[in-house]
């Protein structure tokens, strides 16, 4: 393999020191055989800048903690493969979302705020049997709502989508996608009517602009084209029935 | 009076996996108030990774009719090696398929029983029309039925999506990106803990009536571990630290069979409950040889040792980063591989840039569960302090004695906050809280002067990230899969050496903010004091139990080892003093668990090609 010198332009800013000011700092580094965006921020961090903050967790492509903008493109930075990029590589943190430092931001808080806005959990008027065999559930439904479950919450269709960096409330096509899980949920109870309360606004389905972006930028290939096409003719029904 | 901002609630839930969840939305549906900390947002916990799948008797596919709580407790039993308690045992089995009928009710889209025909292993599998539409299971490691419930690859996610949604549902305080430093208690009751803001570097001081540690596994102790990079085990050394709380049998350590080489990310057991083969460099299929029986699902310990062992014996294919053996799920076909199977697909093409549907997999055992930890009775009360509590992989409940069943986990987090959430909110109702404010300042002090001294460089400019990489190697080296007491001894003595260079770490950094060298720094102690009561647990049992094998006393001995090690670190102390406790059997007496090492059935020696 060679072994290429990697130059990795890295955004820094310190919201919390009054005198700090956005900058970008170049890292070089020595490429290694299956080096990923995760080896190589941690080899930074421990070799050139221990002050560098960005946020990892699984490491593996599952917790959704390590969105970022790598060379423009919103994506996960553990699963990308230095290999795949230039010898020049810029990481800038993901807009939209709070800048808690460097390369960390807070979609911890943004997707809380939005499962609070869209009540996203079961609403249902029936108790729980400890004692009752489970309700029963064809295996297909019950892998409809896992494909829309799998969403990790990583914010890259938040971070690539025009609406969301230029409307602050805009759910998005994480949220949209979040109410497509409960609508096609037999135990949710809520109607349309309920669902249009959540999602049926401008800040909701009707605010998307319909250009896709968020569907190519989604890591773990959520159909989002589809959910958002599913929840936008489900609301306009709903609509007219107002 | 020292300022900080101070929190005060009835119960406070350090964690915010599965555990501390079930147990913070048990509290505070009994009318209590809740606060729960977290490193990270709560959905992005560990308990997120868990792929495989959630184990309880339900008995619904066809391949775990006659199933029930009985069965279960069995097996969790002889897969512990005997070394859990059984009435612990007992209650989880019991209590599992309400946990996972309560997690259905909430919205776990479990899948389901489909009446069909498939072909398993080379047999033919119909499933009940009767059973259509419930909650289907899937084969696991060490378990007599098909126990383990799923949602397909994602159990993990799932059930800590809905759980979390449960969590909100009820309008719990979560206080995410804040890190616990330090109980607050005065040797007889704990009060509360002193954290750091992750946002802001601030401490803060939470006061509450109970103090519930949910903050799961270790593994990152090792280098090698397929657990995330926050599982530290801060909630356990901050237990340790009081110099009252021990850890229970912190040398029962899992190594999981399926690591993926070289990112030691898991590939889960579903692989192989699905029907997956381990292979040689000669592409031969030699769990078989091993264990007739059970082949590659004997129990995880059982299937780590017979991968080492097979290629100790020369038949590991050898890489850059060390022998290995494949694991080859092709036969599965494309269609189950995309979808039963998907993250396993996307892991091997994302990390390592294979196809599993026409390539093998390198893989070898890994560091993957902590079985011990912070000692609690049968109702999650801590051993030592008053008003502690602790559940989930950060506790030793001792579910799981020395190995634990895969699937096994997942429903401890959930029964476990289900049944010590209940007995935290009825303790939390008689119980008061009264301290003095200068025993919080203390604390508070305390750990003051700790960053004051890092970021000063005060006692000496030893490197946080060389110690941890020193710690790393000499757990790795010393204390993995295959003991003795040659490097035992070695890694006690330079554990003992590292704890102390530990006390003269310096930052490099200006340690300003939540600066992340600080927050290692801040940690490391504490980590090589476990790695040292894992190091020391390991070298004083003088035997072989479950995950536990020492080469030079490779038997189970019950007559002098049927007991569980205490650890405790006194206060000043430079290293942890061990003390036993005798396990607890009520209803199955030790004996033959049916694979491994001590099973006649098993073939040692027949095993050459
Ligand atoms: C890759 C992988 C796959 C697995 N698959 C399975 C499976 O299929 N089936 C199964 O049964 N088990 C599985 N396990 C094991 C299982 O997932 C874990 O044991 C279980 O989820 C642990 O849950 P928990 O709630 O105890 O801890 P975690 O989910 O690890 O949560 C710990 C919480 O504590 C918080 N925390 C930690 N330290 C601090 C601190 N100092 N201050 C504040 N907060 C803190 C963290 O932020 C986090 O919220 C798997 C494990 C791994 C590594
Ligand atoms: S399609 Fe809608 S949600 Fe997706 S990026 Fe465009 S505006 Fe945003
Ligand atoms: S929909 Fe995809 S891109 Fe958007 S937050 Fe979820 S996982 Fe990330
Ligand atoms: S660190 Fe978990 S997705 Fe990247």
């Amino acid at each position: 393999m060679s072994q290429r010198e990697l130059a990795i332009h890295i955004f820094r800013y310190n919201p919390e020191d009054p005198n700090d000011e956005p900058k970008t700092e170049t890292f070089t580094l020595q490429e290694e055989e299956g080096m990923t965006l995760f080896i190589a921020l941690n080899k930074i961090r421990e070799e050139q800048d221990p002050t560098l903050k960005f946020d990892f967790v699984c490491r593996a492509g599952i917790c959704g903690s390590c969105g970022m903008l790598i060379n423009g493109k919103p994506t996960l930075a553990c699963k990308t493969l230095t290999k795949t990029l230039p010898d020049d590589i810029t990481l800038m943190p993901l807009p939209v979302f709070k800048l808690l430092g460097d390369l960390s931001v807070d979609t911890g808080t943004w997707f809380r705020d939005i499962s609070l806005r869209t009540e996203s959990w079961i609403h249902t008027d029936k108790p729980f049997d400890p004692e009752a065999e489970e309700e029963r559930m064809s295996n297909e439904t019950a892998l409809q709502i896992y494909e829309a479950e799998r969403c990790i919450e990583c914010g890259c269709c938040i971070g690539g989508c025009a609406t969301a960096n230029i409307k602050p409330d805009f759910i998005g096509a994480a949220g949209v996608n979040r109410v497509a899980r409960f609508m096609v949920d037999p135990r949710d109870e809520r109607d349309e009517q309920a669902y249009f309360d959540v999602v049926g606004s401008e800040d909701g389905i009707f605010g998307c602009i319909g250009l896709m972006a968020c569907d190519d930028n989604c890591p773990i290939d959520i159909p989002l084209q589809g959910q958002l096409a599913y929840v936008r003719r489900k609301m306009a029904a709903a609509g007219w029935k107002r | 009076m020292k300022h900080y901002d101070h929190f005060t609630t009835d119960v406070l839930v350090v964690g915010a996996g599965l555990a501390g969840e079930r147990a913070a939305i048990e509290a505070a549906s009994r009318g209590l108030n809740v606060i729960i900390l977290s490193l990270v947002p709560p959905r992005r916990s560990h308990s997120s990774a868990a792929q495989g799948g959630m184990q309880a008797a339900l008995g619904n596919s066809a391949m775990g009719k006659g199933d029930n709580p009985d069965v279960h407790f069995a097996d969790t039993v002889k897969g512990s090696d005997w070394g859990c308690d059984q009435d612990v045992a007992r209650l989880f089995a019991e209590n599992a398929p309400i946990a996972v009928r309560q997690m259905a009710y909430w919205g776990v889209p479990w899948n389901r029983v489909k009446a069909e025909k498939r072909i398993y292993d080379g047999k033919e599998i119909q499933e009940d029309p009767e059973k259509e539409g419930l909650i289907t299971a899937r084969n696991f490691g060490g378990t007599a039925k098909w126990r383990t419930c799923y949602t397909s690859d994602g159990t993990g996610h799932s059930l800590l999506y809905t759980m979390d949604s449960v969590v909100l549902k009820l309008g719990i305080t979560v206080h995410d990106r804040t890190e616990v430093l330090s109980l607050i208690h005065d040797d007889k009751r704990c009060f509360g803990v002193v954290s750091r803001c992750l946002r802001t570097g601030q401490l803060r001081v939470y006061t509450a009536r109970s103090t519930v540690i949910a903050t799961g596994g270790y593994g990152r102790l090792y280098g090698a571990s397929t657990n995330a990079v926050i599982n530290e085990g801060s909630g356990m050394f901050v237990a340790l630290e009081t110099g009252k709380v021990p850890l229970g049998n912190m040398e029962a350590v899992q190594f999981h069979p399926t690591g993926i080489v070289p990112t030691w990310i898991l590939i889960t057991e579903g692989a192989r409950g699905d029907g997956g083969y381990l292979l040689d460099k000669n592409h031969h299929r030699f769990m078989p040889d091993y264990e007739p029986k059970k082949k590659e699902l004997a129990s995880r310990d059982v299937v780590s040792r017979r991968i080492m062992q097979h290629i100790r014996k020369g038949y590991g294919v050898d890489s850059p980063h060390g022998p290995h053996v494949w694991l080859d799920i092709r036969h599965l076909g494309e269609k189950h591989i995309n979808t039963n199977l998907r993250e396993i697909a996307n892991i091997c093409r994302n990390f390592r840039g294979i196809d599993p549907v026409h390539d093998l997999i390198p893989v070898r055992p890994t560091q993957h569960y902590s079985m011990g930890g912070i000692r609690t009775d049968i109702n999650g009360i801590a051993y030592g302090l008053e008003g502690l509590f602790a559940l989930g992989e950060a506790a030793c409940w001792d579910l799981h004695g020395f190995n634990r069943l895969g699937g096994n986990s997942l429903a401890e987090t959930v029964v476990a906050g289900m049944v010590v959430g209940d007995k935290i909110a009825s303790y939390t109702r008689e119980a008061d809280l009264q301290y003095s404010s200068s025993l919080i300042d203390d604390h508070v002090g305390f750990q003051e002067d700790r960053i004051q001294a890092l970021i000063e460089a005060r006692n000496g400019d030893e490197n946080v990230y060389e110690l941890r990489r020193e710690m790393e190697e000499t757990l790795s080296e010393n204390v993995g899969i295959f003991r003795s007491e040659g490097p035992l001894k070695k890694a006690v003595s330079k554990l003992h050496e590292l704890l102390e260079r530990s006390y003269h770490v310096g930052l490099t950094s200006d340690g300003k903010g939540a600066n992340p060298e600080l927050a290692s720094a801040l940690r490391i102690t504490g980590m090589i004091k476990l790695a040292y009561c894992i190091a020391a647990g390991a070298l004083a049992r003088e035997e072989s139990r479950g995950s536990h094998y020492r080469e030079d006393f490779p038997a189970r001995d019950d007559d002098n080892w049927l007991k569980r090690t205490l650890a405790y670190w006194p206060e000043g102390a430079k290293e942890p003093v061990l003390e036993y406790e005798p396990v607890k059997i009520t209803e199955l007496p030790p004996g033959d668990r049916g694979y491994g090492e001590a099973t006649r059935e098993s073939a040692e020696s027949n095993s050459s090609s």
